[in-house]
C-alpha cells in the first residue's frame, strides 16, 4: 500500500516542473501587485497617495454604510395559520419528478418559501438519499428563465382565452390527437389521460425518453413478454458486472442503486468480505471509477463483450479478436460461474440483441429470482423508439391532428430533429406544457407551461406498488397551471385536478384519514414485504439474437460514445448554475462538454504525449484546450479535447445534454454543443455510440474550466501521496494492520498513535468538555456522485462564481470531491476523497490570521467569522488541504455598492442575485462580501438548532438532532457525523468499530484533523493487486529518475 | 434528643414547604385580575354582554353554588348535559355559542376570578394627568461641571503664563537685557501645538466614539401606524408578552403578533376605558380611537362577525435591528436561557410606544453572556458537559460565578456569526 503512488494531474505524475511550480503557491494567478522596480517614490501608487486613498475609502465608507440608516417594517399575516410559525421551518413531503424518474423528498420551508431539498426516509425505494440533480432541482423553481404565463403564438393570453381556442380547435379536429409525454409514472394523470381519450376518440398517447431504454424494454418483452424493466438488487449480489451500464451515476434508478451497492461495500474490518465489482466500459464513468476491475472495449464491442461472457458461461469458447479483452471477459465468466445465484450482470446498451443476451447471461446464473425481482419493476422508462419514429413520419405524412406535448422536447434530443420540426409543422394544433421555452416549445402554438413540481400536486409510481405524493410547497410564482388541470378542463370535467387527485387516492388509501397521513409521508409502500419473484424466461429469442450480434458492423478506425454526465444528463435540468459548476466526478471540469480523449490516442490526435513533461505541461496549465472536429455521416462538431485516463485508446466520448437553446436559462449559454444529432439511429432502437467517426485536429484552442489541479498542495511538510490510503482486500486479509502499522510507526517519534496530540507539539493541550464535533468519511461506499457538493452549495449559499471566475481558480465549493488515479495511466484505479475544512484541533490557518477572523471554538470547530475577516488570505496559504475559498469579486450582492459587479461577474451569477433566485437563500447563514475567505463550517447553522432543540427537549443531544447538509445528501451513508465525547454516537462507533482503516489525512503534520476517512479497499485478488502496484512502480521509477536527473 | 431531632426534621420540612404552597396559592389569588384578562375577557365584561354575558353577580344567579360554577367553567358543553336548567336557558339565550373550556383553571384559579368579579367597581374617571409633573432630577452628572472648571483653570493658567512672561521681559528690560521681539501668543508655536494637540485628543475621542454609535439606534422610537400602548397591554392588563409574541419560545424571531391575535381580544374590547394617555409630544392619545384604527385595517365592522380575508396587514416599524451577519435567537434565551423579556427590552410594561432600550452593540451582548448563568443543573443537556459538573461539585468553580454562558462556549464567533 504504502508503494502506491497517487495522482491527481498528469504534472503530478511525472512531477513536472510546472506541477511542482505550481502546488508551491496557493493561489496561481498573478497577484495584482506591481511589479516595483523603479523605487518607492516612482510606484505607481505611492505611499502618499496609498495613505490619500485609506483616507479616502475609509471614511466613503462609514458615510455610505451607516449615514443613513433605512427605515424597516416588520409586516405580521393578517390571519396566521396555526401551524406555521414566522422564522420555523417546516418539512413537506413530496416528490422530484423529472420526466420518469421520480425520487420521494422533504422540502425545508422556511417562512413560505422552499430552500433545501432533502431525502425522505420513509421511502424504500431511495431511503433518504438523494442525487446531485435532486438537491439542485429547488434552484430549477427560481429560474428566471421559467414561463410566465401562457401564449397563443408567443403572446400573453388568458387560461379562459387559451381553454377556449384549444377546446374548439379540438372538437373541430378531423384527424387524432397525440400525447407525446415523456415516461409518466403519475397513475391519476394516466387515468385523466384516459378520460381525455374517451373524449377525442383515436387519441393516443407516445411515450418518448430523452435517454432512450427501449433496448431494454424490448428485450425484457421478447425474453419475458414484458415490455418493462424488474428491480435489480445489488445488495444480493456478490459479483457485479456491469457491461457500460453507469448504475451509480446516470443508468435507471441511480440513488437506489447506489444505497444497495454500498451495503455490498460496506466492511466489517473482523470479517472483510465485499462484492466484487467488474466493469467493461468505453469512456471512464462514474460507476467504471468505482470498479474494482475496470475493462476496456470499443463501443462496438459491447456485443462480442456479451456475447463472450455468454459463451464463457456455457463453455464455449470466448470469440473476441482482442486478445487481452478476450482474456479479462474469461476471466469475469470463470468468477460468475463460481457464484451462481449471487451474481448479477447489467447493461447499459440499448441494443435489443444485447439486452436479450443480457438476460440469457443472468438466466444462466440464475439470478432471475434473486438479485432480479419481477415482483416490482420499474415504471420510469416506457418510451419506445420505433412508437416515436412512426409519430414522426405521420406527422410529416399530415396524418396527425393534434400534439400535446408534456416533458418531452424532441426538437433537441431527438437525432433526426429536423425531420421533427418539419412534421410539427404539418400538425394543426400544437400544445406545449413545457415550463420553459425550450426548441420544440417555441415551435407550438399554444404554450401552457406547468408548474414546478414543487408547486404542484400529484403521485408517482416509479416502482409498482411504491407510491409517492407531490404536495405543493408554494403558492406558484408565476401564472402557470398544472397539465392536469388543462387536460381536465378539456374532457369537459367540472373538478380541478386537486378534487380529482383526492378523490381518486382517499378510495384507495382508507379515506380522510389515510390521504392525510399518505401526503404527509409522502409515501404509500406495499404494506407486506414483497418477496423477490421471478418470471418466466423465453430462450427462443436468444439464438437470433447471437446471429444478430455477430453480423453486426465492425468498428472503424475510431469509435464515439456518447455518454450522459452525472449532473447534466440529457440536458433538462442543464440551465441550472449549480449543476452547471458542479465539477464532473471524472473529469473534474465545469461549464462544457468536450470530447474524452485517452492518453495514448493524445500522443497521435492531438500530438500531446504525456511522458513528456513540457507537453503534458503545456496541456495541463492553462485552461485553454486543442479544438478536435468530429465528424459522423456528415455532421461535424468542434470540441476541445481533454485527456482522460480510463478511456479506450480508440474511443472518444462527448457528453449529451449541453448545447440547448439560449432560451433554457443564462446559465446554458455558450456551454458546450448539442451532439445528439450523433446518435445513431439506423437500427430499431436508437445507439449512444457510433461505430466509425473521423476526429480532427483543428488549430483553434478552447478553454475549459477545469478544476482538477485547483487543490493541489505540495510542501516539504506534507507529500500529496500521503492524502490518500488503500488497500487490496488481499492485502487486508492478510496483514489487516498495515494503515495502522504505519501511521503508529510514523508517529512514533511523537508520542506515537496514543500520545501524539500531547506530544507531537509544543502548544498547550486544551480540554475538550462538552461536545467534539467529528466526521467520519468511509471512502469505501463514497461513489463520488458529488451531491453532497449541491446540498452544500444549497445549505450554505455557497456562490455560483461562473466560468471565467473557476478558469481563475476561483471556484468556491466548500466541499469538493478529489479523484485520485493510482496504477497504469491508460487503465488506472481511481479512488474519490471529499475534502472539506477538516475543522484541525491545531490549525495551521489560526495562528496567521491577523485580526482573529478565523479561532477555534471548544466544540472543535474551526470558526470563520467573516465580518472580522479583512482578506489577508494568509490562512488560505497556510491551509494543508486547500479548502478556504476567497471570494474575489462580489458574487452574492453583498456589497453597498452595484458597480462592484457590472462587468467583474458573468451574467450567470448576475442572474443568482436576481430578486427571485435569491427567494433560494438559506436565511440562516449570512451571504458573504467580497474579500472574505470562506469554507466548510460544519453546517455550524444545524448544530446550532439541533443543540437547542435538545436544549428546549432538556435532554442530552442525540445523533437524530443534527445531520450535516452532506452528510443528509448522501445516498450511500459514506458521511457519519456527531459528537465524538459521548461514546454512543454514530461517529464515536464508526471510529472504534474501524480501527484499522481510520485514518486522518497528512495526519503527519500535527494539524489534528476532526475529519477522519475510511481507507478504501479493493476488492483485488493477488495477481490483480501485483498487476496493480506494477504499474505504481513503472511510476515511481520514472519519478525517482527525474528527482535524480534535476 | 435525637428522637426529637428526628421528629423536628420532617416537621420543619413540612410546615416550609406547607407555607410555600400557601404563599403559592395566595400569590395565585391575587391574581385574578390577571387570570380573568387572560382568559375570560375576550368573551366577557363585568359590567355589560360581549360574546358572553355580563358576569357582574353571576355566583348569585347561579345560586351561589361555586362548585357548579367549576364544573360549568372546566367544560362547559359536558355540564349542560347534566341538564342544569339554568345553564340550559344560559346558552340557548347566548344564541348556542359553546363557551370555551378552560381545564387548565384550577379551581383556586376560577375562585380567584370569582373573587375579582365579586370585588370589582366600576372605575372613576381617571384623576386628571400627572404627566409631566417635574423636569427630571438631574443625575448628579458632573461632567459638564468638571468641564467648566477646566476650562476656567485653563485660562487661569493661560493669564499667569502671560503674566508671567510680562514680568520677565519687565525684568529683562530694567537689566538691560535685550530681548526678541514679543511674539503674540497665537504665532507661539508652543502654544499652537498644545491646542493642536488638545484638539486632536479631544476630536479623535469624540470622532471615534461617535463612529463606533453609527449604526446603533438606542432609544430608537418611531412612529408607528397604530399607537399601541404595551404599557395599557402588558402593564395595567397584565397580559403575558408570549400571548403576542409567542415566536419568541419557539422561533428565531419573536414576531409581532398576526391581526388575528390583536382580534381574539378586541372584537370584544372596542373602547378604552383606562387611564389617559399621553404621546411623547405631551399630546393626549385617544385609545378608542386606535382601536378603530384597529378595525380598519383588520376590516372589522363592530357587531358582526369578522372575515380576516378582508384585513389588510399593519406595516409596523421594526425597532429592534441586528445586522445580517448576527444570528440571533429569541426561543433560544428563552425558552433554553430562561432570561426574562424585560432584560434586553426593559421595562416593556412601562413604555406606551416601545423605545429601543439595549444598544444591541456586541459588547452589551458578550458582557451579559459573561456574567449570565446557564441553567446548568436543570436543564438535561449539560449533563453532558460532565468535568463542569465534577468540578462544580468540587468548588473548583466558584458557584457564585457559576457556569455562565461563557463558560460553555457562549462567547465563541460562531455563536452568533455563521
Amino acid at each position: 500500500m504504502s508503494d502506491n503512488k497517487y495522482w491527481q494531474s498528469f504534472g503530478e505524475l511525472n512531477n513536472s516542473e510546472a506541477y511542482q511550480q505550481a502546488s508551491k503557491d496557493e493561489f496561481r494567478e498573478e497577484l495584482p501587485f506591481e511589479a516595483d522596480t523603479k523605487g518607492f517614490l516612482q510606484a505607481i501608487t505611492p505611499r502618499r497617495d496609498f495613505l490619500k486613498y485609506l483616507g479616502f475609502s475609509t471614511a466613503a465608507a462609514a458615510v455610505a454604510a451607516s449615514c443613513e440608516v433605512p427605515v424597516r417594517k416588520a409586516i405580521p399575516f393578517t390571519n396566521k395559520p396555526e401551524d406555521i410559525i414566522p422564522g420555523v421551518s417546516d418539512y413537506y413531503a413530496t416528490t422530484y419528478v423529472q420526466d420518469g424518474d421520480a425520487v420521494s423528498v422533504l422540502a425545508k420551508v422556511r417562512d413560505g418559501r422552499p430552500i433545501k431539498i432533502e431525502g425522505n426516509n420513509l421511502s424504500p425505494v431511495t431511503s433518504g438519499g438523494t442525487s446531485a440533480r435532486v438537491q439542485a432541482s429547488v434552484l430549477d423553481l427560481y429560474d428566471t428563465a421559467r414561463l410566465r404565463f401562457p401564449s397563443i403564438n408567443g403572446k400573453e393570453a388568458t387560461f379562459d382565452a387559451i381553454d377556449k381556442a384549444i377546446t374548439e380547435e379540438l372538437a373541430a379536429l378531423k384527424k387524432p390527437v397525440v400525447f407525446l409525454t415523456s415516461t409518466i409514472t403519475s397513475p391519476s394523470t394516466k387515468a385523466i389521460i384516459g378520460e381525455v381519450m374517451a373524449k377525442y376518440p383515436g387519441t393516443k398517447q407516445v411515450v418518448y425518453d430523452a435517454i432512450s431504454y427501449s433496448g431494454i424494454l424490448l428485450a425484457n418483452k421478447a425474453s419475458y413478454g414484458k415490455a418493462t424493466i424488474p428491480s435489480y438488487r445489488f445488495d444480493n449480489a456478490k459479483i457485479i458486472v456491469s457491461l457500460n451500464a453507469d448504475f451509480l451515476g446516470t443508468w435507471l434508478s441511480p440513488i437506489e442503486f447506489a444505497k444497495q451497492y454500498a451495503k455490498g461495500k460496506k466492511i466489517n474490518e473482523k470479517k472483510p468480505e465485499m462484492t466484487k465489482h467488474f466493469h467493461f466500459e468505453s469512456v471512464a464513468s462514474l460507476t467504471g471509477s468505482n470498479a474494482d476491475e475496470r475493462y476496456l472495449h470499443r463501443p462496438s464491442e459491447a456485443g462480442s463483450v456479451a456475447l463472450g461472457l455468454f459463451n464463457g458461461l456455457n463453455g464455449q469458447s470466448v470469440s473476441i479478436s482482442d486478445a487481452t479483452l478476450k482474456k479479462q471477459v474469461e476471466k469475469v465468466a470463470k468468477e460468475l460461474l463460481a457464484h451462481k445465484g449471487e451474481a448479477l450482470v447489467v447493461s447499459g446498451s440499448n441494443d435489443v440483441n444485447v439486452q436479450i443476451i443480457v438476460n440469457a447471461i443472468n438466466e444462466l446464473l440464475q439470478s432471475n429470482g434473486k438479485t432480479i425481482d419481477w415482483a416490482t419493476t420499474y415504471n420510469t422508462r416506457q418510451g419506445i423508439d420505433g412508437d416515436f419514429a412512426t409519430l414522426v413520419n405521420d406527422m410529416n405524412a399530415g396524418n396527425i391532428g393534434a400534439l400535446l406535448i408534456y416533458g418531452a422536447n424532441p426538437a433537441y434530443s431527438w437525432f433526426n430533429s429536423k425531420k421533427f420540426i418539419d412534421g410539427l409543422k404539418k400538425v394543426e394544433t400544437t400544445v406545449s406544457f413545457n415550463p420553459k421555452a425550450d426548441e420544440t416549445t417555441q415551435l407550438c402554438k399554444y404554450s401552457i407551461p406547468d408548474h414546478h413540481y414543487l408547486e404542484s400536486w400529484g403521485d408517482t409510481e416509479a416502482k409498482t406498488g411504491y407510491f409517492s405524493f407531490l404536495q405543493p410547497t408554494i403558492a406558484p410564482l408565476f401564472k402557470t397551471r398544472q397539465w392536469q388541470d388543462s387536460l381536465l378542463k378539456w374532457s369537459g370535467s367540472t373538478q380541478d385536478y386537486l378534487t380529482y387527485f383526492k378523490s381518486y387516492w382517499s378510495a384507495k388509501v382508507g379515506g380522510e384519514n389515510g390521504w392525510n397521513k399518505a401526503l404527509q409521508d409522502g409515501v404509500v409502500n406495499p404494506t407486506a414485504t414483497t418477496t423477490i419473484a421471478t418470471t418466466a424466461f423465453n430462450s427462443t429469442v436468444v439464438a437470433s439474437a447471437i446471429s444478430a450480434i455477430s453480423s453486426s458492423k465492425k468498428g472503424g478506425k475510431l469509435e464515439l460514445q456518447l455518454y450522459e454526465k452525472v449532473a447534466i444528463g440529457a440536458g433538462q435540468q442543464a440551465s441550472n448554475p449549480w449543476l452547471q459548476e458542479l465539477p464532473d466526478p471524472v473529469t473534474r471540469a465545469t461549464w462544457d462538454n468536450y470530447v474524452i480523449v485517452s492518453p495514448s490516442l493524445a500522443k497521435t490526435l492531438l500530438n500531446i504525449d504525456l511522458s513528456n513533461d513540457g507537453q503534458a505541461d503545456a496541456y495541463e496549465v492553462q485552461p485553454a484546450k486543442k479544438v478536435v472536429k468530429v465528424t459522423v455521416n456528415g455532421k461535424s462538431v468542434s470540441l476541445p479535447a481533454l485527456i482522460i485516463p480510463g478511456t479506450h485508446p480508440d474511443t472518444i466520448g462527448i457528453a449529451l445534454g449541453y448545447g440547448c437553446t439560449d432560451k433554457m436559462g443564462k446559465a446554458v449559454i455558450g456551454t458546450g454543443k448539442n451532439v445528439f444529432p450523433f446518435v445513431d439511429g439506423s437500427s430499431t432502437t436508437v445507439n449512444y455510440f457510433v461505430t466509425d467517426v473521423t476526429a480532427e485536429l483543428t488549430d483553434d484552442l478552447y478553454k475549459v474550466a477545469l478544476t482538477q489541479t485547483h487543490g493541489s498542495y505540495d510542501t516539504k511538510q506534507g507529500k500529496r501521496t500521503e492524502v490518500m490510503k488503500e488497500l487490496a482486500l488481499v492485502q487486508f486479509k492478510e496483514e489487516p494492520n498495515e494503515i495502522r502499522d504505519d501511521r503508529e510507526k510514523e508517529l512514533k517519534p511523537f508520542g506515537g498513535l496514543e500520545n501524539f496530540e500531547k506530544e507531537g507539539t509544543i502548544y498547550p493541550y486544551y480540554d475538550k468538555p462538552g461536545i467534539h464535533w467529528g466526521m467520519s468519511v468511509d471512502l469505501n461506499t463514497c461513489t463520488g456522485c458529488a451531491a453532497c457538493v449541491v446540498a452544500c452549495h444549497a445549505e450554505n449559499n455557497v456562490p455560483v462564481v461562473g466560468k471565467p471566475e473557476v478558469m481563475r481558480f476561483h471556484d468556491m465549493h466548500w466541499l469538493r470531491i478529489d479523484r485520485y488515479y493510482s496504477g497504469d495511466v491508460s487503465n488506472p484505479k481511481v479512488v474519490f476523497q471529499p475534502m472539506m475544512c477538516q475543522h484541525c484541533d491545531n490549525a495551521p490557518c489560526e495562528n496567521v490570521c491577523p485580526v482573529a477572523a478565523t479561532n477555534h471554538s471548544s466544540e472543535g470547530l474551526n470558526q470563520m467569522t467573516y465580518n472580522r475577516c479583512i482578506g489577508t488570505r494568509y490562512c488560505a496559504n497556510n491551509c494543508p488541504y486547500k479548502v478556504r475559498r476567497f471570494n474575489w469579486a462580489d458574487y452574492t450582492g453583498a456589497d453597498s455598492f452595484p458597480d462592484n459587479q457590472i462587468g467583474i461577474v458573468n451574467d450567470v451569477v448576475m442572474d443568482m442575485n436576481d430578486d427571485l433566485t435569491r427567494m433560494v437563500l438559506n436565511p440562516d447563514v449570512t451571504v458573504r462580501s467580497r474579500g472574505v475567505i470562506e469554507k466548510c463550517s460544519f453546517c455550524v447553522q444545524r448544530l446550532q438548532e439541533g443543540k437547542l432543540k435538545a436544549k428546549k427537549e432538556s435532554r442530552p443531544l442525540e445523533d437524530s438532532d443534527i445531520k450535516t447538509a452532506c452528510q443528509q445528501a448522501c445516498p450511500t451513508d459514506a458521511i457519519v457525523f456527531g459528537n465524538v465525547n459521548s461514546k454512543h454516537s454514530a461517529i464515536s462507533i464508526t471510529r472504534a468499530e474501524n480501527p484499522l482503516r481510520t485514518f486522518y489525512s497528512l495526519e503527519q503534520l500535527h494539524v489534528l484533523p476532526n475529519v477522519n476517512y475510511l481507507a478504501k479497499v479493493r476488492n483485488l485478488d493477488t495477481e490483480e493487486k501485483d498487476e496493480w502496484l506494477k504499474g505504481d512502480k513503472k511510476e515511481e521509477k520514472k519519478i525517482e529518475a527525474v528527482e535524480k536527473s534535476s | 434528643m435525637i428522637l426529637i431531632r428526628s421528629i423536628i426534621r420532617p416537621f420543619l420540612l413540612g410546615s416550609i414547604i406547607f407555607f410555600i404552597f400557601s404563599f403559592g396559592n395566595k400569590v395565585k389569588a391575587q391574581d385574578g385580575k390577571a387570570l380573568f384578562s387572560q382568559n375570560c375577557a375576550s368573551c366577557h365584561a363585568i359590567d355589560k354582554k360581549l360574546t358572553g354575558p355580563a358576569l357582574k353577580g353571576v355566583e348569585d344567579r347561579w345560586g351561589g353554588d361555586r362548585k357548579k360554577l367549576h364544573a360549568w367553567i372546566h367544560n362547559s358543553q359536558a355540564y349542560l348535559k347534566t341538564g342544569d336548567s339554568y345553564a340550559v336557558n344560559l346558552f340557548n339565550e347566548n344564541n348556542k355559542i359553546p363557551m370555551n373550556a378552560f381545564p387548565s383553571l384550577s379551581d383556586k384559579d376560577i375562585d380567584a376570578i370569582l373573587d375579582y368579579v365579586k370585588d370589582w367597581k366600576p372605575a372613576t374617571t381617571p384623576a386628571a394627568a400627572t404627566a409631566g409633573s417635574g423636569a427630571p432630577v438631574q443625575e448628579g452628572d458632573n461632567t459638564l461641571l468638571f468641564g467648566i472648571l477646566t476650562l476656567i483653570l485653563a485660562v487661569i493658567a493661560f493669564i499667569l503664563l502671560q503674566v508671567n512672561s510680562n514680568l520677565r521681559k519687565l525684568s529683562d528690560s530694567k537689566e538691560g537685557v535685550v530681548s526678541a521681539e514679543p511674539i503674540p501668543f497665537w504665532k507661539n508655536r508652543t502654544y499652537i501645538a498644545f491646542v493642536v494637540i488638545v484638539l486632536f485628543l479631544v476630536g479623535g475621542y469624540y470622532t471615534t466614539k461617535s463612529a463606533i454609535g453609527l449604526g446603533r439606534n438606542k432609544d430608537y422610537q418611531p412612529i408607528q401606524p397604530i399607537y399601541y400602548s404595551h404599557k395599557v397591554h402588558a402593564g395595567v392588563n397584565q397580559i403575558n408578552c408570549l400571548y403576542c409574541h409567542g415566536g419568541a419560545q419557539d422561533s428565531k424571531q419573536a414576531s409581532i403578533p398576526s391581526l388575528n391575535v390583536c382580534m381574539n381580544c378586541h372584537a370584544a374590547i372596542n373602547e378604552y376605558k383606562g387611564e389617559k394617555i399621553y404621546n411623547e409630544e405631551g399630546e393626549e392619545v385617544n385609545g378608542t380611537d386606535q382601536i378603530k384604527k384597529l378595525y380598519e385595517y383588520a376590516g372589522f365592522i363592530p357587531g358582526k362577525p369578522w372575515d380576516p380575508a378582508k384585513a389588510k396587514p399593519i406595516e409596523w416599524v421594526k425597532i429592534h435591528n441586528l445586522p445580517d451577519h448576527v444570528y440571533f435567537n429569541h426561543s433560544q434565551h428563552i425558552k433554553a436561557g430562561k432570561v426574562q423579556c424585560q432584560t434586553c427590552h426593559g421595562e416593556i410594561t412601562k413604555m406606551d410606544e416601545v423605545k429601543q432600550f439595549a444598544d444591541l452593540s456586541m459588547g452589551w451582548c458578550i458582557n451579559c453572556h459573561r456574567t449570565t448563568q446557564v441553567q446548568f443543573k436543570e436543564n438535561g443537556f449539560y449533563s453532558i458537559y460532565e468535568k463542569y459538573h465534577e468540578d462544580l461539585k468540587n468548588r473548583k468553580i466558584d458557584s457564585a460565578k457559576g457556569i455562565t454562558v461563557e463558560t460553555i462556549g457562549g462567547t465563541e464567533c460562531q455563536k452568533c456569526h455563521y
